[in-house]
């Protein structure tokens, strides 16, 4: 019983790595994006921008899955999501990264606003090119000061991917519910609970060992 | 011989005009210092001087030669700046070390980023220059700290010597021992005493009264955006011929 229920779980588990890791890969560079277009001198852009990110950090993660997958199928006509192959999984994912490119702009943003005018002031007084500054002296104080905030975000999103099943994306909690109505046991629930302890675990060490890394500086 | 010619330079931030009509020279060599109270626009003219501001009229002439013109928009662009922003070097009340690097590695960091192509001749020229300069300034013990690990005046003299690296024809300091406890202020004074002594072109604005009149060849008196006295030093701290100058020095050694 016990492989049978590791191999399901597992199985779930690799859906629920896989929309954190594209996530990630997505939403990490998008924020940063967004965070330029908060940023921006030019209200035109910066106000929708403002907008976007509070309408979408002020409403459910859960509420946006279900007006992703559900909306365009009726706008459009049905199957909208369905056409694409794993279709749930997909609007799942456009979900996911729509809401943490939101959250990762806004900690972007604080983290280069939090930087002293003066680093700037003195790159340029010294004949620095706009991109010398930024790459050589404001990044790494800015990726120092931001890897806290990520780190939370990303702890958050590990667990957050078990909203995906209610458009019936298939990952681990999903998975270890069956065994409810089908074999009538509730421990494989409790198994699920090691994968994400285990893995959030792994990831605490990680952002630790970053932090210790760029503690050389203040 | 005249290195430097401030021109009629005007700034104003929103309809309040903070430079009215900023004229001087300064020869080569020659150690400026200007005195003021707080507001009369004494950081604002050393921000225009090194293009962290751009007067909105008035002209600098560098060697006689028309250097930058307020009138002329190319003398804005970004790269204009770049080239012209050499000329001057400028050392801050608060330091702005870069946290990341070393000592030694901040004051080689831009010439550095200014080689063409960087051999490894070129790079080791510059840590030797770097490691000579910061040993001038008394750190050759600190080279390898960073920042934080270094005190406020240590910090101020390694920004001194960051400055230097670029060779600035004018080195400009803003109220360099403010931003510092009592106690150090004296090592890094003393460092710029040294560097008057070499005759390094140097324009100063302080609170240190006697430092100004032991160090500087001339003292401006600043006030409310105009230059109301401008003399030897020793003239304007010991017999200042303007009742305004003579107020500011009254209300300051009271105060001191
Ligand atoms: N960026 C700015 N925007 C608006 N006002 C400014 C700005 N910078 C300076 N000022 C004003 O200009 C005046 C002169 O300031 P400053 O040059 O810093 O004087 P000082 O260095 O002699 O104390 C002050 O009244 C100050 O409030
Ligand atoms: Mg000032």
């Amino acid at each position: 019983m016990l492989a049978t229920v590791t191999a399901t779980l597992l199985g779930g588990f690799l859906t629920t790595l896989k929309l954190f890791a594209l996530t990630l890969l997505f939403s990490l560079p998008l924020g940063l994006v967004i965070s330029f277009g908060s940023m921006s001198r030019h209200a035109i852009l910066r106000l929708p921008v403002r907008f976007i990110i509070w309408v979408v950090r002020g409403t459910p993660l859960m509420l946006q899955l279900l007006v992703i997958y559900y909306g365009p199928g009726i706008i459009f006509g049905n199957p909208f999501w369905n056409g694409l192959g794993e279709g749930r999984f997909i609007a799942a994912l456009v979900s996911f990264v729509i809401n943490y490119s939101c959250y990762f702009s806004e900690i972007y943003r604080g983290g280069i606003q939090s930087i002293d005018i003066g680093q700037y002031e003195a790159g340029q007084v010294l004949g620095l090119s706009r991109s010398q500054v930024f790459f050589r002296v404001i990044l790494l104080q800015v990726v120092k000061r931001i890897v806290p905030p990520i780190s939370n975000e990303i702890i958050t999103l590990v667990k957050d991917t078990s909203l995906a099943r209610v458009i019936a994306v298939y990952e681990i909690i999903w998975e270890g519910q069956s065994f409810i109505k089908g074999a009538g046991i509730i421990w494989p629930l409790f198994y699920t609970g090691v994968f994400y302890l285990v893995f959030s675990g792994l990831l605490t060490l990680l952002f630790g060992y970053i932090e210790k890394k760029l503690g050389y500086f203040e | 011989m005249q290195i430097l010619e401030v021109r009629s330079l005007k700034k104003s931030f929103d309809n309040t005009e903070v430079l009215s009509d900023i004229s001087f020279t300064l020869d080569e060599g020659q150690t400026l210092s200007i005195i003021g109270s707080s507001g009369s626009g004494k950081t604002t003219l050393l921000r225009c001087l090194n293009f962290l501001e751009f007067a909105d009229s008035g002209l600098i002439l560098l060697r006689g030669q028309k250097f930058f013109d307020a009138n002329d928009a190319a003398d804005r662009s970004d790269k204009a700046v770049r080239e012209k922003t050499r000329h001057f070097g400028l050392v801050f009340q608060s330091f702005n070390l870069f946290p990341q690097y070393t000592a030694l590695e901040n004051v080689c960091l831009a010439p550095k980023l200014h080689l063409e192509k960087g051999s490894k001749e070129e790079e080791r020229a510059i840590e030797e220059e770097g490691r000579i300069l910061l040993d001038q300034m008394g750190l050759s013990d600190r080279m390898d700290h960073y920042p934080h690990q270094l005190s406020g005046g240590q910090k101020q003299r390694v920004s001194i010597a960051r400055a230097m690296a670029m060779h600035p024809d004018i080195l400009c300091f803003d109220e360099p021992t403010s931003a510092l406890d009592p106690e150090l202020t004296g090592e890094v004074l003393r460092v710029i005493k040294g560097l008057a002594a070499k005759n390094t072109t140097m324009i100063i604005v302080t609170h240190e009264m006697s430092f100004a009149r032991d160090v500087s060849d001339e003292i401006i008196f600043m006030d409310n955006g105009v230059i109301v006295e401008k003399g030897p030093a020793k003239d304007v701290i010991d017999s200042p011929r303007n009742e305004r100058t003579r107020q500011f020095l009254e209300n300051y050694s009271r105060n001191a």
